[in-house]
């Protein structure tokens, strides 16, 4: 019952027109259009319960941003059912809204041309926040993101990580149980994605936030999320933890050799032609990698084999990486 | 209510942020006043009268409707398309309030600002440059203020209802500098209705375009008795129910097939 977002058989269609080519079909244009009528969200089932992180990713144009916007409440379905907060979101949105913050990573909330604490200022009537919850629970918040000395410039003097750090802010001034972060990170530095990302953990420890993220920066979905939902082509293709993705796709490791002698592929091959490896060499930074089975016996075994006949500069043992994980899955289009 | 109070005081410091504009403002409306005084002038020569107006009478028609305008007139037909064509309405549709209503707001913010900032000096500046005759009749003038409150309404809705077809078409602009043509001719703000011809004048009683200007700048020249003022505001009162029909069925209709633009 504790299922903040329940999500069955939700569908989002679009038409597509398609222009005719040359003049004369420009001029048939005029008169009737083809278009098709495209699936954006294709018939998707999920629910998340209270307090969990959830990482919503996907190729571009996977149709992750359409569903963002139909569980906000922006866009209506075009079948199936959405129940959030335990609301419709499309037909009460007015209330449904005060109880979810919202993060457009490519949109801002604050108006341009005026200063981020009048803003403030209105979204915090906007939500009718009262005085001491606004005080106690926003000036943590300030702190916490370092935005003080922010809060008396306009928006457009701001650079894109300030005002990032002053959108999530904003997001937040009515505490809602509910996040959406449509691509927060989205053209931020280190430093402003680690602050963002420690902050996230905080209040979803301290509030029990329940977090849906969509990004295309791995290394956010792996800081922040126990589980990812996994979309391609507006089907759901992975629904679960992002461990058992990473055991399940990792396929062994990867082990990188630099020699300090010119060595020819294959050299290395007959050095270690009864393990079962595979070797790739990249030419122009003269890095042999070998792809094997996740097993100490054998890494050990191709190690001691080079190391006993060629002279090594450097060695590296990689897992693979999550990144590359989705990218196998992407190519191949299921899991 | 707070929240739109407060959006009010918003568009106030907006205003108030972008200076040269306001001062640009004031500018061009002095300068419109004035050309449209030596056009009047050169029009009436020695006539006394035309159309039962004086010359002192037209030059105040003149002033007054241009000052009205700072206060109905309104770009949220722009801004709306603006809005929609890149995506942000996205940002207003995640808000607890009612988009509609909170950019009539912001409209009714900019007209409260223009109407003491820039028209009450405005109309100062004019009553000593030009000859115009105010009258200190106080009726007279709160009888305007109701009519400039209801232009404003009609106006705005006038507006919305631009502003919600860029909804259905993606691209509006044309409609939108159409709209503000006919709005300009028809509401009798470059012409007085009663200089149109007899034909055109019964046309437009039915249309609610003489409400935005023409009744309230009559009302203050004292080109309409009492009676037909008050006659005026029910006319313009009925419009602005009338309108406000349409406008909620085409919203509703637009948040269905609402797309939004660029991701």
């Amino acid at each position: 019952m504790n299922n903040v977002i329940e999500v069955n058989n939700l569908r989002k269609e679009f038409k597509a027109y398609s222009s005719r080519t040359g003049l004369k079909g420009a001029f048939r244009d005029l008169l009737t259009r083809n278009y098709k009528i495209v699936p954006a969200v294709n018939d998707i089932n999920f629910s998340v319960k209270k307090g969990e992180m959830v990482g919503y990713i996907g190729e571009n144009g996977a149709g992750k941003s359409t569903t963002i916007k139909m569980l906000t409440g922006i866009l209506t379905p075009s079948s199936g059912e959405i129940v959030v907060n335990g609301m419709n979101p499309h037909k009460e949105r007015e209330k449904f809204v005060q109880t979810i913050g919202v993060v457009f990573g490519q949109r801002s909330q604050l108006w341009w041309d005026i200063a981020v604490q009048e803003s403030f200022r209105l979204l915090k009537k906007v939500y009718k926040v009262s005085d001491e919850d606004y005080n106690s629970h926003m000036s943590h918040v300030i702190h916490t993101l370092d935005i003080e000395p922010l809060l008396d410039k306009p928006v457009r003097k701001l650079s894109l990580g300030q005002r990032m750090r002053c959108e999530l802010a904003a997001a937040l001034i009515h505490n809602p149980p509910l996040l959406f972060l449509d691509e927060p990170t989205i053209g931020l530095d280190v430093l402003v994605k680690l602050k963002i990302r420690e902050f996230l953990k905080e209040i979803n420890e301290k509030y029990q936030t329940t977090i849906l993220l969509t990004t295309h920066d791995l290394t956010d979905i792996e800081a922040l999320c126990e589980r990812v939902i996994m979309l391609d082509e507006g089907k759901v293709i992975y629904d679960g933890a992002l461990k058992n993705l990473q055991e399940k796709w990792g396929e062994g490791k990867e082990i990188q050799f630099q020699f300090l002698e010119h060595v020819e592929l294959s050299a290395v091959h007959s050095l270690t032609s009864e393990i079962p490896v595979k070797w790739d060499l990249d030419e122009k930074e003269q890095i042999f990698t070998a792809t094997l089975e996740d097993n100490d016996e054998v890494i050990s075994q191709v190690i001691a084999k080079l190391v006993a006949a060629i002279k090594i500069k450097d060695i590296k043992i990689n897992e693979t990486s999550t990144e590359e994980i989705i990218r196998n899955i992407y190519e191949k289009g299921a899991v | 209510m707070d929240k739109y109070l407060e959006m009010i005081r918003i568009r106030f410091l907006m205003m108030l942020a972008y200076r040269t504009n306001y001062y640009t403002g004031i500018l061009i409306y002095s300068i419109n006043i004035g050309a449209y005084y030596f056009l009047w002038s050169a029009i009436y020569g020695n006539k006394e009268q035309i159309v039962g107006l004086s010359v002192t009478q037209m030059t105040t028609y003149v002033a007054v409707s241009w000052m009205a305008r700072a206060f109905y007139f309104n770009n949220l037909d722009r801004e709306m398309a603006l809005e929609i064509m890149e995506g942000k309405v996205a940002v207003e549709l995640i808000r607890p309030y009612n988009y509609l209503g909170m950019k009539v707001m912001q409209g009714l913010g900019e007209g409260i600002f223009r109407l003491f900032f820039f028209s009450a000096p405005g109309l100062i500046i004019v009553y000593f440059v030009f000859p115009v005759k105010f009258t200190w009749d106080l009726s007279v003038w709160g009888l305007f203020a109701i009519s400039i409150l209801l232009s404003f309404f009609i106006n705005t809705e006038l507006n919305l209802l631009t502003g919600i077809t860029t909804f259905f078409i993606y691209n509006n602009s044309g409609l939108i500098r159409a709209k503000r043509v006919v709005i300009d001719l028809f509401s009798g703000l470059l012409l007085p209705i009663s200089f149109f011809p007899g034909w055109a004048q019964a046309v437009m009683k039915y249309l609610p375009f003489q409400g935005i200007s023409y009744f309230p700048s009559m009302i203050v020249t004292k080109g309409f008795s009492q009676a037909q003022a008050i006659d005026a505001i029910t006319q313009q009162f009925v419009w602005v129910i009338l309108l406000f029909f349409p406008i909620q069925i085409l919203w509703s209709l637009a948040k269905k097939q609402l797309i939004i633009q660029g991701g």
